[in-house]
Parts: structure tokens; sequence; C-alpha cells
């Protein structure tokens, strides 16, 4: 350490990085929510987070989508006391692939898909890479297939929710972004 | 909840249904003869091992012409070898389904595939 105690270190940020970390901090706490919720069944989650995912793409586009997602995964594993575990790359392996679903989904004719074309793509996609590091990696047995259909319909069905709420949400009049210092 | 029902694109109408669909038909596909367990194998139709398929393991059963050679590996078995004259059995390959069977007919053995769905050695929570 050389410099000295009261020299501060400036980074400089633009409003594009204000903006991902504040929804990245919205999906942060989406994403503890869905971990506090019990469930039956370990491994079914709401992914509220996909909210907050599926909101930025529409809003501001597939890069920031993907930094948000990235930014949650990480953070959300450290929240979480799951990082670098086999949760944390089960939760990476389906937020690559789903987010590789998104970029190719969102290029489908907005006249006639919505958000919950996505939403519900995106949770088929998450969960099949899920499915997949968990049978390349983990449990190294067709066995592990055996609840894909409970896992699939979970995630239909809380896609098609959280697809609604993100078509709520876009339908409500942009709120004004709030001017960050 | 027609306000709700406005939200939805026709494409959004087809990709659910679709993906209905699509996780009902898994549901029997999937779940007919549950998991592969065990190999069971035979002589003369009587069980001369049961071979957890969770661990590797090679056993030699001794037949009626010869020696077969039972290979297991996870998730899988198979005949590796046997003194069978037309070697139906060892060229069936890996067998992995409940209910799967190779049988060595010229040596008296058999190789079959159990599910678990009949037995229970154990139930946890």
């Amino acid at each position: 350490m050389t410099r000295s105690v009261t020299e501060t270190v400036t980074l400089q940020t633009t409003a594009e990085d204000h903006r991902v970390a504040r929804l990245a901090a919205a999906a942060i706490a989406l994403s503890l929510v869905d971990a506090a919720i019990p469930l039956p069944l370990p491994g079914v989650k709401p992914g509220l987070a996909n909210i907050v995912t599926l909101l930025v793409l529409y809003r501001y586009g597939f890069a920031t989508a993907a930094w948000v997602t990235g930014l949650r995964i990480v953070a959300g594993g450290l929240l979480l006391g799951h990082l670098f575990s086999p949760g944390f790359f089960l939760s990476l392996s389906g937020g690559v692939l789903s987010l590789f679903m998104l970029a190719l989904a969102q290029r489908l004719p907005q006249r006639w898909f919505g958000p919950v074309t996505l939403s519900v793509l995106a949770a088929f996609a998450h969960i099949a890479g899920q499915l997949l590091l968990a049978r390349l990696w983990l449990i190294p047995h067709d066995g592990v297939f055996m609840l894909s259909p409970l896992f699939f319909a979970a995630a239909l069905f809380f896609g098609i929710i959280n697809g609604l709420i993100v078509a709520r949400l876009l339908a409500e009049p942009a709120t004004v972004e709030p001017q960050h210092a | 909840m027609s306000a709700w029902a406005s939200l939805l694109r026709p494409g959004d109408w087809a990709v659910v249904g679709l993906a209905a669909v699509g996780v009902a038909a898994s549901f029997p596909l999937v779940w007919q003869g549950g998991i592969a367990e065990k190999a069971v194998v035979r002589r003369d139709g009587t069980v001369v091992a049961e071979l957890d398929l969770a661990r590797k393991r090679t056993l030699e059963v001794a037949g009626a012409i010869g020696t077969s050679v039972i290979v297991v590996e996870p998730g899988r078995a198979r005949v590796a070898a046997d003194p069978g004259p037309r070697q139906y059995c060892v060229r069936q390959g890996w067998l992995k389904r409940p209910g799967e069977i190779a049988i060595c007919a010229p040596n008296h053995v058999s190789l079959q595939i159990a599910g678990g769905r009949s037995r229970y050695d154990s139930v946890s929570y």
C-alpha cells in the first residue's frame, strides 16, 4: 500500500453502471425472497429474479440483462453462502443457458410473442441447464432425469406467472428513471 | 382474470399450449418402469448375482459351455464376453432401462436390468 490513508480512490462510473447496479440489487433481493419461500421439492423455485431479467431485456436490451443476471448470480451466491458450491454452479449453468435462450427468443416477432413466451422458454432453459450440469458432474446417472417432468411442470407454471407479471409491469406507464447523483 | 388473459399474445398461447402438452407427455415417457437400479444375473433361471448399478464391477459367471463376463458401470450393464457361437447377448451392448434383458442361451446365462418400482430397500427422508 503506497497510497496515503487520506487519499480517496474514486472509480469512474457511468449512468449505465448505476442502472446495472440498481437493477442487479433488485434481482438479488428477489433471489433472496426466492430462497426464503419453502417449497416441497428441492430445486423448484419461483425464479422471481427472472422477472427483473426480462424487464431489463425489454427496457434496456440484452447486454444489460446479461450483466444484471451475472451480478445477481455471483452476489446472490455470496449472500446465500453458496458461492462456488455445487448450488452456485447449478444456478450459473441455468442462468447462462436461459440467457442464451433469451438471446434467441428475443428475435421472435413481438407482435405474436410476448413476455410470457420468453419467460416460459427461459424457465425451461434454466432447468435444462441445471439438469445437464447435474447429470454431467454431480450425479452421473440417468436417474437424475426421473424428476425432470416435475421440474419442467414447475418451470411452466412459474414461467407463465413470471411472464404475466412482466407483461403487466411493461403495460404500466414507464416510471421516470430516478435521477442518480 | 380477463385483464391477465389480455396480456397474452397469440404466440404466447401457442407456446404455453405446446409446453403443457410436452410436459404432460414427458411424465409417462420418463416414468415407465422406474429407475434402473440393479443388474440381475441368472444361470439356468436361478439368480446368481444382483449387482448394484451404482458401482463399477466385473463379474464372471460359469455357464454351461464356458464363462460369461458381465460388466457393470454406473447406470448400465452389459455382457462383455460369452462363449456362445453367435454372440447375440454380447452384441446387444449396454442395457440401461428396467426390463431390458440380454440372454446368452447357449451358456444358460442371462442379464436383466431391474427397476425399483415394486420393492423398496429403504425409504428415508
